[in-house]
């Protein structure tokens, strides 16, 4: 995903001249076939996140669509106001790309875990929020942060992710994406995932369950319209969310239901139990600790449907 | 309008709207009236028919709480109409207390949060670089703001880039919101602060508008981002505000302290020879 989110903003680069790319100092061999394809293009703005986030704003505001880079929450919390005051608030076209989000970077300690990024982000106005699921959605969301006008937030994983859309490109990013039809239950979820829900699916086959599942590549503004459809056709809706289940995809899709009139689809909402994480693992073995594993989420299912 | 009627009438609108509004900050307002008015009067190629034109030079009041002089300024220079400068404060006024762009002409960038400004102007005076743009871009700070670390990222970040089109100007009146700032957080060696990080320092009376206009042309040519660092009063030219930290938040009480901030002010304008009308 990160490669493919660095292919693409290659190709916008050839595309566009306007459009500049700021590191905080991180994408050790993953930029470097951008910044020698594009020096003028591209800078480094140090270790020094406050300022690069106020500096693509300045930059913004005299014509250039800047993406700024960094690694979980690097980017967002430790800039939120410049993001907000300098950012957002301006109109800026500063396109705030975080590489790592949720347990990417599991092992190196709660610092690096980005579980809160898309909640704070959401509650901004005036800011998009992203977070594909694989190489296709990420490529689609790049274009997509890139033709829009304004703030943006493109939350990816990391690499290796599973190509889930096989066949076209989807035409946009703002809508849910099907990713299988289903009855009884639908999973929706946001970002690297899936592919634990996907599995959690095959899981649950063989208690005769047949769950649709969704993809929302878009956070914000929340695509309310499949939301509401899926609650009037599905008694139960569960989210899967890499990130605290207070203020993000859940919570999104939780304001939504919330205002729907009965009878509609009950919400269970899986992800990190307002916690921070100090145990040491893997990204894949976080997962399974903190509920999201494919086996924890099936379980979860079939619990839900008791 | 000369810089030194700009000034006046920048103090005169400080005390009138701070009193209207019950605002705070009339001591920043006052310290940083000459520094805005030079820039607007004499130093930064801005247009009130076409505010928004390409090669307008940047003013960034990275002190926000200042905002007052700012609004001022544009209004005398006919960016709006100076009547509006009475709405400071007001319910549904576009003149918040802390300086706003949203639908002001004139105002490049929001600020109120210290701290924001120079990483602005920097990305702002490199964009222009980078196109080959030969305007300027003018941010001004507080001594106190420099208490925020991120005024020494950008700080680093346009002596890197060798930001020659960057000037800030810092309203070095030592005092901040509860004292005085070499009792807060020391700042000293202040001067070589900046030039340690790669600026060209220069000190000047920030009240001596002949020493301003010299700051602001020495910046032109010297290499790499310019620090113009003005010596001021906080509270300048209204005799019983001046370096009292109380008139950080206090605003000119119906009474003896409007009325004697005024009188101040219009003995002044006598002294000046000049006959400029009253805002009020």
């Amino acid at each position: 995903m990160r490669d493919t989110f660095v292919a693409t903003v290659m190709e916008l680069a050839a595309e566009d001249p306007n459009l500049h790319l700021i590191t905080g100092d991180l994408g050790f061999g993953v930029l470097k076939p951008f910044w020698e394809r594009f020096p003028d293009q591209f800078t480094n703005a140090g270790i020094a996140e406050q300022n690069m986030t106020s500096f693509a704003a300045g930059m913004a505001l005299e014509g250039k669509t800047v993406f700024t880079y960094s690694i979980g929450n690097f980017p967002t919390l430790r800039a939120l106001e410049q993001i907000r005051n300098d950012c957002a608030y301006h109109e800026a076209n500063v396109k705030i790309v975080c590489v790592g989000g949720g347990f990417v970077y599991g092992a190196l300690g709660m610092s690096h875990h980005a579980t809160e990024d898309l909640a704070v982000m959401r509650a901004l106005p005036g800011v998009t929020v992203l977070a594909p699921a694989d190489p296709v959605e990420a490529r689609v969301a790049t274009r997509a942060i890139h033709a829009h006008q304004g703030t943006a937030y493109l939350r990816l994983g990391r690499g290796g992710e599973t190509v889930i859309h096989h066949g076209s490109e989807p035409e946009t990013v703002a809508r849910a994406l099907t990713i299988h039809e289903g009855d009884g239950v639908a999973i929706l979820s946001t970002g690297a995932i899936v592919d634990e829900v996907l599995e959690a699916r095959k899981m649950v086959a063989s208690h005769g369950l047949r769950p649709a599942v969704l993809t929302f590549p878009t956070v914000k503004p929340i695509d309310a319209a499949t939301i509401r459809d899926l609650a009037a056709r599905f008694p139960l809706l569960v989210t899967v969310e890499e990130h605290n289940i207070v203020g993000g995809f859940g919570g999104a899709v939780a304001e939504v239901l919330a205002e729907l009139r009965m009878p509609r689809a009950r919400l269970a909402r899986i992800g990190l139990e307002d916690q921070y994480s100090s145990v040491v693992g893997s990204q894949k073995y976080l997962r399974d600790i903190y509920g999201m594993s494919a086996p924890r989420i099936a379980d979860r299912i079939l619990k839900e449907l008791g | 309008m000369n810089s030194t009627d700009l000034s006046w009438r920048i103090r005169r609108h400080g005390i009138e709207m701070t009193h209207l509004s019950k605002g705070s900050h009339i001591g920043s307002i006052l310290s940083v009236s000459d520094i805005v008015a030079v820039l607007y009067a004499d130093v930064a190629n801005v247009d009130p028919s076409d505010p928004e034109h390409d090669g307008r030079d940047r003013i960034i009041l990275s002190k926000g709480h200042a905002g007052a002089a700012m609004y001022a300024a544009l209004a005398e220079k006919g960016f709006f109409d100076i009547a509006e400068l009475s709405t400071h404060y007001a319910d549904g006024s576009r003149l918040s207390g802390h300086v706003s762009h949203k639908g002001v002409p004139g105002v490049e960038f929001s600020t109120g949060s210290l701290g924001h400004g120079l990483s602005v102007a920097a990305g702002m005076a490199y964009a222009a670089k980078k196109d080959g743009k030969s305007h300027r871009v003018f941010v001004i700070l507080g001594d106190g703001e420099c208490d925020e670390g991120s005024v020494w990222e950008a700080a680093l970040v346009a002596n890197h880039y060798q930001l020659d089109n960057l000037v800030a100007v810092i309203d070095h009146n030592r005092m901040q919101s509860l004292d005085f700032c070499e009792d807060t957080i020391a700042l000293e060696p202040f001067a070589d602060k900046w030039r340690a990080f790669g600026w060209t320092v220069l000190a000047v009376d920030g009240h001596d508008h002949d020493q301003l206009r010299t700051a602001f042309a020495h910046a032109q040519t010297s290499p790499g981002p310019t620090a113009i660092l003005a010596e001021t009063v906080k509270g300048k030219g209204i005799s019983f505000m001046e370096n009292d930290i109380l008139w950080h938040y206090r605003f000119p009480h119906e009474g003896e302290e409007y009325d004697s901030a005024v009188a101040e002010l219009e003995a002044q304008r006598a002294h000046d020879g000049d006959e400029g009308g009253s805002t009020r």
